[in-house]
């Protein structure tokens, strides 16, 4: 009771918030992650304005132009200008949108998709789960590039079939994640308690077992992100994700591989933001599991 | 017995399908063998037993959260007819609620004590609206010792006997007329202990609950228990009104049983029964009494067959052939 009655009062959702942040920001990767995706993102929303270019616009006067701090290079394009004299630094920070949004949605897909299976196959148990872990394992067993490929090439190049490929592939580690934390809440006392109340299958699914299973999978989400944006921009570097003159980060890079010993930046670079993005998504994620685990908390 | 029992189990019994390794065959562990029993409204009945005794698989064959393998149960008139997995039927869901031993695993700790509160309401009585749930669930909290601020936190704000109050308050939000209480004490400290049991005997006045309390702590038992079952190995071996069988053991294994509760008088000489050896293993159950490779008193005759429960006094019944004997033994060492 006296814990109760000081000003910082427990429970609430400002309290569960402010303790959250405590052990999160202890953790200065995960912070410097943390602003870092925020810059990132505030520079995608802001794109059309911050941009000193249009992405897809060839100057035909400027290929291949250097930074600006070469003796070549001039104000104009900043990070210099690719072989068909489109700025790159208009083309990054517009790249960025499409780097960001796509592995959302490739996240939100694959979540989704991955938390029903999953509770499906934890709730259920018997052969519901045999079908749905044995699929799971064979999608696993394939080289996550090589499916993903194979089934863009079955889609169709484009957009939206790189998206569902890459949300496929990803989707075994959320099940797998949902199944396990299903099977170690689904025997406790209150999932009993509310069923004995009259809850029915998919209330104990999704309104009792859930929210209880959700730490982990936030974690993996952040992680998941990561690599999203990684296969993304492998398929794109492929030819086999976005199409031109889309500026994503992954076909810019294979755009420009043959000028690599001629012209450094125009690989450089967006190489240089796809490391530093998936980077700090990770050391992130890493901040975050370590503040959702009640295992790692300080008292 | 004219009056009309709110439960009755007829030879209810449990049996656990035990997957045999890839050398070995399928074995079938059988947690409750044969209970009989009826309880009356605003009676405690109480189940005592060591542990692995088949006290937790009757409460949950009691609460329908498992279906018996065999026997009849009857409760408030339904028959009650459960398939593996189903949940039970919405008229017998206002009949029976169960309490369980640990508050820290009863309560979803993601859930405010008013969602808690209200789920029962929200899935079973659909005429009442948000608003009168609401007020029902405040009306509870009170009613079980806790402020109606109280309603809006998690669990993991609550103290364990707080907690408990919180799982009997859900318990009780559909009315039930019988509470089946599995240990809900023995997790808390001794002076919560009383509190909550003071709380369920007067929930049991207000409302007529009927109670099935399962517990190990005899002095509890003694304390509120109107009848009392005294299981070993998945069966009765004595049942009978609790001020009777505690005052004369007839059993051989409840005498064992009882002359290990701790007694506050120190003048007072008592022999303690050792029980000698382990409960045999469900797996290998032994033949005829299960208690007679431990009884004092066994001769060949005990692992003939399984002793019959005979009522041997008023109320009492034991499952013993050598229950003259034991009676005798019981009364030279008092």
């Amino acid at each position: 009771m006296a814990a109760i009655s000081t000003p910082a009062a427990p429970g609430t959702f400002r309290y569960q918030l402010a303790s959250f942040w405590k052990d999160f920001s202890a953790s200065r990767g995960a912070l410097v992650g943390m602003i870092f995706i925020a810059c990132v993102m505030i520079v995608a929303l802001l794109a059309p304005w911050m941009a000193p270019h249009d992405p897809a616009m060839q100057d035909r006067s400027a290929l291949l132009v250097p930074p600006v701090w070469h003796a070549e290079g001039s104000w104009r394009y900043i990070l210099g200008t690719d072989a068909v004299g489109r700025d790159i630094l208009s083309r990054l920070i517009f790249g960025a949108r499409y780097s960001l949004s796509i592995s959302a949605m490739v996240v939100l897909i694959s979540m989704a998709g991955g938390i029903f299976l999953g509770l499906l196959a934890g709730y259920f148990r018997g052969w519901v789960e045999t079908v749905i872990t044995r699929v799971m394992d064979v999608v696993l067993a394939f080289p996550s590039l090589l499916l993903a490929l194979g089934l863009v090439a079955i889609l169709s190049p484009g957009l939206t079939s790189a998206m569902i490929a890459i949300a496929v592939v990803q989707l075994p580690y959320f099940v797998r994640l949902t199944r396990a934390s299903v099977i170690g809440e689904k025997n406790r006392e209150y999932v009993i308690a509310s069923r004995l109340a009259g809850a029915g299958h998919l209330r104990l699914m999704f309104n009792t077992l859930l929210p209880n299973c959700m730490a982990p999978l936030i974690v993996q989400a952040t992680l998941s992100f990561s690599t999203a944006i990684l296969d993304i921009a492998a398929l794109g570097f492929l030819g086999m994700g976005v199409q031109p003159p889309t500026p994503e980060w992954g076909a810019m890079l294979a755009n420009a591989r043959e000028f690599m010993g001629s012209a450094y930046w125009a690989v450089t670079f967006p190489g240089l933001i796809i490391l530093l993005t998936v980077l700090m998504i990770n050391l992130m994620g890493d901040g975050l599991r370590d503040a959702l685990d009640p295992k790692m908390k300080r008292s | 017995m004219s009056r009309d029992a709110l439960l009755s189990a007829t030879h209810l019994a449990r049996h656990y399908q035990v997957k045999g390794g890839p050398f070995s065959k399928p074995a079938t562990v059988k947690a409750l063998v044969d209970a009989s029993f009826e309880l009356y409204p605003g009676q405690t009945l109480a189940v005592v037993g060591e542990s692995g005794c088949g006290k937790s698989t009757l409460a949950r064959v009691l609460t329908m959260i498992e279906p018996p393998t065999s026997g009849e149960l009857v409760i408030s008139g339904h028959h009650v007819s459960l398939k593996e997995g189903q949940r039970p039927p919405a008229e017998l869901r206002r009949e029976v609620q169960i309490i369980f031993q640990n508050p820290y695993g009863s309560l979803n700790p993601r859930k405010t004590v008013a969602t808690m509160l209200e789920e029962p309401l929200k899935l079973n009585r659909r005429d009442m609206s948000a608003g009168e749930r609401r007020e029902a669930a405040r009306a509870m909290i009170e009613k079980v010792g806790l402020r109606p601020e109280h309603i809006d936190r998690y669990p993991h704000m609550f103290s364990g006997g707080q907690r408990q109050r919180i799982a009997i308050a859900r318990a009780l939000m559909l009315n039930p007329k019988i509470l089946v209480l599995d240990e809900p004490v023995s997790a808390l400290d001794l002076s919560i202990q009383a509190q909550v049991l003071n709380l369920l005997g007067d929930l049991q006045d207000e409302f007529g609950l009927a109670y099935v309390f399962i517990s190990h702590d005899l002095s509890v038992v003694r304390r509120i228990a109107d009848d009392v079952i005294v299981m070993y190995f998945g069966q009765p071996v004595e049942t009978g009104p609790a001020e009777t069988v505690f005052t004369t053991p007839r059993h051989p294994y409840t005498q064992a049983l009882f002359s290990a509760t701790p007694v506050a008088d120190p003048n007072r000489r008592r022999e303690r029964m050792k029980l000698k050896g382990e409960p045999p293993s469900p797996l290998a159950p032994p033949p005829g009494c299960p208690f007679a490779p431990r009884c004092r008193l066994a001769t060949s005759e005990c692992t003939e067959g399984d002793p019959p429960l005979n009522e041997v006094a008023d109320g009492v019944r034991v499952a013993c052939i050598h229950v003259d004997q034991a009676m005798a033994a019981h009364e030279a060492s008092a």
